[in-house]
């Protein structure tokens, strides 16, 4: 882990995003968006495969802090990108506190499926929701910034700054936490378990908070979705998200805070690229890129940058 | 000399296997004990008693003073019972330096030192000093500097065995139980091994006991013997003693009987 | 009383499409220890298979009292074809490797698969009615079931009769049975592994596929048809114990009634309970209600 240049790294990448924004045409500002949305979850969903642990629906979250927002807005007129994107991070939090009781006591695949089904509870339960739009979602408001909404030229790159901001921050916060003894535990966990609860610390507990760290970091990132996207519906707890997350998840690797959105800025890329060629291929684009990777780079991508650091 | 560590009346049985009947054992401060008996004699189940891998069905277990039976293995370590395992268990993924980072990182999150919003390097309590030079000084203490990069899944046996007892030292307990601490470790280097760990555990002061089936080490090492049969304790006191006790020597000591009165009374080299 | 009936009428009905649907996937996993994705795609390829094939000789004139044999014809191809390039091309090479990763390389699998079938099948709708409809209908009080799903049930039964007579009674079947228990062992005492798991990958997504050529007479085959199939068969298969083969069927009684039951009863928690029925047996018993595999849990 590049210890010492990460934070400067990221704090060039956001000089970059903030300059280089109000030149960038529109769907880049967009592209770029959505990717440091969904790097924030595949952040959250690093810090779980460091201990050696899948989820197979982190969608759950991301869904809660989309929902979250949009709720928000539509039952209390709330728009302030802020207040919306705080609100997923808490609302999905809370949830994983409660919901990380049970899960924190689960490995392997039975981790893996029992939060498969979570995600897919909510799924069902939102799609016969009709209150909520069922299967159709519901438009959300758009957005403002400390009670102004910005002009329609300038609406895309305020949301991009604000994400661009908050992922900063965000990063940066994980960084430093991947340098506490809980956060140095994680590999330790993954190897032996044991040896962990004799050394005095407990496993569970380790987990449990990076649990719901995650998902604070997927409500954050479904929130700030939702806002950009202006429309949410139950596919987004569906398990087809949650396999976009694990997808980015191995793509980036755990080398680096910086390699989620890396590998999220590289999916939406391979994702747009792929479409326009063919629709009818894309996925399988995505198939053949998820065996490559995982069979040729099993560390991710970021694997990739390390070895010339070392060269 | 009061007791450290307190076993009354511990029995344990799995269905119709009685592994533990009625145990009663004062452990003086700073004694070294050694703890003899052939394999399912009770030997391990002992020791996972008194860490809380296992629960007694009926006794009590006091370490200075206080009640310990109930509380679970990481409690254990946290209030000074250390525990080194047959099987080294280590971070096979991780360098034997970054396998002692991870247990020093540990003591100070314990201690509540080194956490989220905590500035410079904190002090390990007990060493009085930053985690890295913590590390390296119980990597050199145990001779095991050379070995400071390299994955522990690649570490020759012996060197395994001793990375395991440090990971254990660096909470600095007051009590060592190592579980065969030579076991797999060739004839030759038996003995260095075992200098090596008393003399870097006991500079501290620590209380040790140590499961071990080599007689020879036994009586070159342990101030006190156990020994242990189906599940009782059948001699208790020097070894010297214990070792001629005429039920140790049918049950445990067996064969090697003969060799052992020999190598006694001829000088050590 | 008449809705009762139709409680357990419907569910009887879909607890057998859910398990031919999901029984594949177990065995699978009791003998490779693979959570396999791609049987999602073995469903769909049966269903594509089965509508383009059967539809085609239909149009050449060919009696529809025979479509029965195509269908089931139509999923041996395809599965005879795509299975083992699957599992010797690919899997074979994957098998030391931890199971979640083994999970999402049959994750990517069906990803790339997913495209396949519509690069081969277009993405227009296959929709053949005439097995279904041929058989007419029957009452029940004063309820109308097509008899076509008679024929569901019966190759629910044929599927599992025949899968537990496989297993206790031949000589293959009872070296897979050896191998569920124990791969270590079973290579030691010279069973060939590695035959085993081709057979067992294609024989169990033949099962998948099977279920989706059973299917296609009854909805109208579009891409995307295994995607729901895939987490509703893991929810079975969790629920009963993975890699049980009993366990599969009670997994699919248990979600089929269930879900039978809302639908008359409570049609707002017909989707997500099933959900819950497989989180709280993974909370409260992890190992399934018959199960082999153990929870990995500390």
């Amino acid at each position: 882990m590049s210890a010492g240049r990460a934070p400067f790294t990221l704090a060039l990448i956001l000089v970059v995003i903030l300059a280089a924004g109000p030149f960038a045409p529109q769907w880049t500002l967009f592209l770029l968006t959505i990717a440091l949305a969904k790097g924030l979850v595949v952040l959250g969903l690093m810090l779980l495969l460091r201990c050696g642990l899948v989820s197979f629906g982190q969608a759950l979250y991301y869904c809660i802090g989309a929902y979250a927002a949009g709720m928000l807005g539509r039952y209390f007129g709330m728009s302030d990108l802020f207040t919306l994107m705080l609100a997923g991070m808490a609302a999905a939090a809370l949830a994983a506190l409660v919901l990380g009781y049970l899960l924190a006591r689960y490995r392997g695949i039975f981790f893996g499926l029992l939060s498969l089904a979570l995600s897919m509870i909510l799924y069902g339960l939102l799609v016969k929701t009709e209150a909520l739009g069922s299967s159709d979602g519901f438009h959300v408001l758009p957005s403002t910034l400390f009670g102004v909404r910005p002009a329609d030229a300038w609406v895309r790159y305020a949301v991009l700054a604000v994400a661009a901001l908050v992922a900063f921050v965000a990063a940066l916060a994980v960084h430093r936490y991947l340098d506490t003894p809980l956060g140095k535990l994680a590999p330790a966990i993954k190897d032996n378990e044991i040896r962990v609860e004799y050394m005095g610390a407990s496993a569970r507990y380790a987990i449990h908070v990076k649990y719901v760290i995650a998902a604070a970091l997927a409500g954050l990132g479904g929130a700030l979705a939702a806002t950009t996207v202006g429309h949410i519906d139950p596919e987004m707890a569906y398990w087809t998200t949650s396999g976009e997350f694990i997808f980015i998840t191995i793509l980036a690797g755990t080398g680096s805070v910086i390699a989620p959105f890396l590998g999220a800025l590289i999916f939406g890329i391979i994702q747009t690229v792929a479409f326009g060629l063919s629709p009818n291929t894309w996925q399988m684009v995505l198939g053949a890129s998820l065996l490559v990777v995982i069979v040729f780079l099993p560390l991710g991508l970021w694997s990739l940058f390390r070895r010339r650091k070392a060269a | 000399m009061a007791a450290i560590l307190d076993a009354q009346g511990l029995h344990k049985s799995f269905g119709a296997v009685t592994a533990a009947s009625d145990i009663n054992v004062a452990i003086e401060r700073d004694s070294v004990l050694g703890l003899i008996g052939t394999n399912g004699a009770g030997k391990t189940t002992f020791l996972n008693m008194i860490t809380g891998y296992l629960k007694p069905d009926r006794g009590r277990i006091h370490y200075e003073g206080r009640d310990i039976t109930a509380l679970a293995p990481r409690d254990i370590t946290r209030i000074g019972i250390g525990r080194s395992f047959q099987i080294p268990q280590l971070y096979a993924s991780l360098s034997a330096f970054e396998n002692m980072m991870v247990g020093i990182g540990v003591v100070l999150w314990n201690a509540g030192r080194g956490g989220y919003f905590s500035r410079g390097r904190p002090l390990v309590p007990g060493y009085d000093l930053p985690a890295e030079e913590v590390a390296e000084r119980l990597l050199e203490r145990f001779g095991l500097a050379e070995y400071r990069d390299r994955n522990a899944q690649v570490l020759p046996g012996g060197v395994r065995k001793l990375l395991d007892i440090a990971l254990t030292m660096v909470a600095k307990p007051k009590i060592l139980l190592l579980d065969e601490p030579t076991s797999g470790v060739s004839a030759e280097e038996k003995f260095a091994i075992m200098e090596m760990i008393v003399k870097a555990v006991r500079a501290e002061g620590t209380t040790v006991l140590f499961v071990e089936h080599d007689m020879e080490v036994v009586s070159r090492f342990a101030g006190r013997v156990l020994a242990f049969y189906d599940g009782r304790i059948i001699a208790d006191g020097p070894p010297a003693q214990a070792l001629n006790d005429p039920e140790v020597k049918r049950f445990v000591v067996g064969g090697a009987l003969q060799r052992l009165d020999e190598a006694q009374s001829r000088p050590r080299a | 009383m008449e809705q009762l009936l139709a409680v357990l009428i419907d569910g009887i009905i879909y607890s057998a499409w859910l398990f031919v649907a999901a029984v594949g996937l177990t065995l699978i996993y009791g003998v490779m220890k693979i959570v396999n994705v791609t049987h999602g795609s073995f469903y769909a390829l049966g269903a594509y298979a089965a509508a383009s094939i059967t539809g085609a000789l239909l149009a050449r004139g060919m009696p529809p009292s025979l479509s029965y044999a195509v269908l089931l014809g139509s999923a041996l191809l395809v599965t005879l074809i795509v299975a083992p390039l699957i599992e010797r091309g690919i899997l074979r090479f994957m098998y030391a490797k931890d199971e979640v990763v083994i999970l999402l390389i049959t994750y990517a699998l069906f990803l790339i698969l997913e495209d396949a079938i519509k690069l081969v099948w277009g993405v227009s709708p296959y929709f053949i009615a005439e097995p279904y409809g041929l058989l007419g209908s029957f009452d029940v009080l004063d309820l109308t079931y097509p008899y076509y799903n008679l024929i569901l049930v019966g190759v629910a039964i044929l599927c599992g009769g025949g899968l537990a007579w496989m297993l206790n009674h031949t000589r293959t079947g009872k070296l897979l049975v050896a191998v569920i228990h124990d791969t270590e062992v079973s290579r030691a005492m010279g069973i060939n592994v590695e035959r085993m798991y081709l057979y067992t990958f294609t024989f169990g997504s033949l099962l998948a596929a099977i279920g989706g050529a059973f299917t296609a007479p009854t909805v109208s085959v579009v891409p995307g048809l295994g995607v729901e199939v895939i987490v509703l068969s893991f929810a079975v298969v969790v629920i009963g114990g993975l890699g049980s083969l009993p366990g599969a069927a009670l997994g699919a009684v248990i979600v089929g009634l269930v879900r039978s039951a809302t639908i008359h009863y409570l049609p707002q928690v017909e989707l997500f309970v099933i959900y819950l029925v497989m989180a709280m047996v993974l909370a409260f018993r992890p190992r399934g209600l018959f199960s082999i595999a153990e929870a990995r849990k500390i």
